[in-house]
């Protein structure tokens, strides 16, 4: 063979190899287990993409969970009264009666009624406007702010509401509440389902790659058993190229995922005031996902890099079982 | 050192391709196996080199039973035995120091604990000047003696040679010949197979005779 025969695909030949080698043994012994015989870059970028994905999955799902958790707790903060009218009853009377029934049980902030105009303004956008509300039998709201520690009893003020005023019903906001919780549940589910799904796919890809690297090294592995190495020894040759890709797509995808929510948070804030912004702020609360949506993306980057280096071990295992 | 009590060797449901193996390998002893082609030699080199189990017979190796050893205790034990292949089995990606340097990795020694023993045993074997080079670049001559040397070069008590001459020139062949019987005089088991009349005539030794599956030993 002549040393100006091609060595690799990148046109690189013998004797540029040789002259590698060389500084390799100068600076340091060239590694067992050759970086070009994995298939590193490929599966380097599958790990950086599914990486960036269950990043992705986990700072969303950590977002609408954060957004139902602030939504939850404004509309756990208040009850509404709604007073019915009912014939040869005097509206304003039964509305009065109400707010005075439940602003002395305890637990209660402040109590607040609607007025006609407030009424008539909430029924606009489908009644029109101009409509008198004495014309039509529109019930009343009154707006009722709890106090925080959760003292009020509901069983206690619907029996006081139902004494005094008989058409006036109180709504907790429990249903919304129970609706809301199971979205953001959802959402997590979700979350944590897609997060399985590429933990699967990396397991799969990783275990492909590590039995295509060990195919390759075949002739490695049968010489390093040659000169006496036990399977661990072969095993940690390939385990250190697929820990350090693993590491490294990791860092990429999850570093991109964490890039992109911090556009995301930066252009919330400066899309703050303008109509599309109170239009998200409205569906997502704050596009910001914290310290603790960071530490979830930081937790993923970790985990996937833990996957890539057992699927590989693993895969290793199984294989040296194989080869004598 | 080596003991073989009836052993047979058989592959898949065939017949026996090796039986009823009854030898011994003194420590210090030096001997060639030798046979027609196809009489099992690599098959019983590579039962001496545990790469292969027998199918029945009792097969000791430095007062083990091969039978009970785990596959951690076949790893230990290949480090007291270096083997040299008919095709070399060097590693075209490492240089040829880097080969060389392969049993000392593999046991976890640094670099500077080994690298004048690879230096000076590569000068040895007439390799000085071709330490960075990779195998590919080698000559055949240059790759058996690089193979020879990395069998050598963690002090075996038991070497094993495939057809060590089969690919060099009679002249070359006469040389590694020579370079065996040095390492057999310092304190090395010998064993070469072949079947190379001429190379057998050239020492005086113990012969290991295989014929239609069975050994003839000839003190």
């Amino acid at each position: 063979m002549s040393t100006s025969e091609p060595f690799d695909g990148a046109g690189r030949t013998w004797a540029d190899r040789e002259t590698a080698s060389a500084i390799a043994v100068r600076r340091g012994l060239a590694p067992i287990v050759p970086s070009d015989s994995i298939a590193g870059r490929s599966l380097g970028a599958v790990v950086a993409i599914m990486t960036f994905l269950a990043a992705l999955a986990a700072g969303a799902a950590m977002l609408v969970a954060g957004a139902a958790n602030d939504w939850e707790s404004e509309v756990a903060r208040e009850a509404t009264i709604q007073v019915r009218p009912a014939p040869g009853r005097d509206l304003d009377a039964d509305v009065a009666a109400a707010v005075a029934a439940v602003r002395q049980a305890p637990g209660i902030g402040d109590v607040r009624a609607y007025t006609r105009k407030e009424s008539a303004e909430l029924v606009e956008p489908w009644l029109g406007s101009g409509i008198t509300l004495g014309d039509l039998p529109i019930p009343r709201i009154v707006v009722v702010k709890l106090l925080p520690g959760g003292a009020a009893n509901f069983a206690d003020l619907r029996k006081a509401l139902a004494a005094q005023v008989p058409g006036a019903t109180l709504d907790d906001h429990r249903g919304w509440i129970d609706r809301m919780r199971t979205m953001a549940e959802t959402a997590v589910a979700a979350g944590m389902v897609i997060l399985a799904l590429v933990i699967a796919v990396t397991v799969l890809s990783v275990t492909f790659a590590t039995r295509g690297a060990m195919a390759t090294n075949r002739p490695t592995i049968e010489v390093l058993h040659y000169v006496g190495a036990t399977d661990g020894f072969v095993a940690s040759q390939f385990q250190r190229h697929f820990l350090f890709l693993g590491l490294k797509g990791g860092a990429i995808g999850g570093g991109a995922a964490m890039a992109l929510f911090g556009i995301l948070q930066a252009a919330d804030a400066w899309l703050t005031g303008t109509p599309g912004g109170e239009e998200a702020a409205g569906l997502f609360g704050s596009l910001a996902i914290g310290p603790g949506g960071y530490i979830a993306m930081f937790v993923v980057v970790v985990l996937m890099a833990l996957v890539t280096a057992v699927a590989s071990r693993r895969t290793v295992g199984h294989t040296l079982e194989n080869i004598e | 050192m080596i003991r073989f009590e009836n052993v047979g060797l058989r592959y898949g449901f065939g017949a026996e391709v090796l039986r009823d193996l009854s030898f011994h390998i003194d420590s210090h002893s030096f001997q060639f196996l030798t046979g027609p082609s196809g009489a099992g030699k690599t098959s019983l080199l590579r039962m001496l080199f545990l790469s292969l189990k027998p199918t029945r017979g009792l097969i000791s190796m430095f007062n083990r039973d091969t039978a009970t050893l785990t596959k951690d205790d076949r790893a230990t034990l290949r480090r007291r035995i270096g083997i040299v292949f008919q095709d070399f089995r060097l590693l075209d990606h490492l240089t040829t120091y880097e080969n060389v340097s392969l049993p000392f990795r593999v046991l976890g020694k640094e670099e500077a604990a080994y690298r004048g023993e690879v230096v000076e045993l590569l000068q040895w074997v007439g390799l000085g000047e071709r330490m960075d080079a990779l195998p590919p670049v080698l000559s055949g001559g240059e790759k058996q003696r690089a193979a020879i040397a990395r069998a050598v070069i963690a002090r075996p008590q038991l070497l094993l040679a495939d057809e060590p001459t089969g690919n060099v020139d009679p002249n070359l062949g006469q040389r590694l010949l020579r370079l065996f019987i040095e390492l057999y005089r310092l304190g090395t088991s010998v064993v070469i197979a072949t079947h190379d009349i001429a190379l057998m005539d050239e020492y005086d030794a113990r012969r290991l005779v295989l014929h239609e599956g069975r050994l003839h030993v000839y003190e």
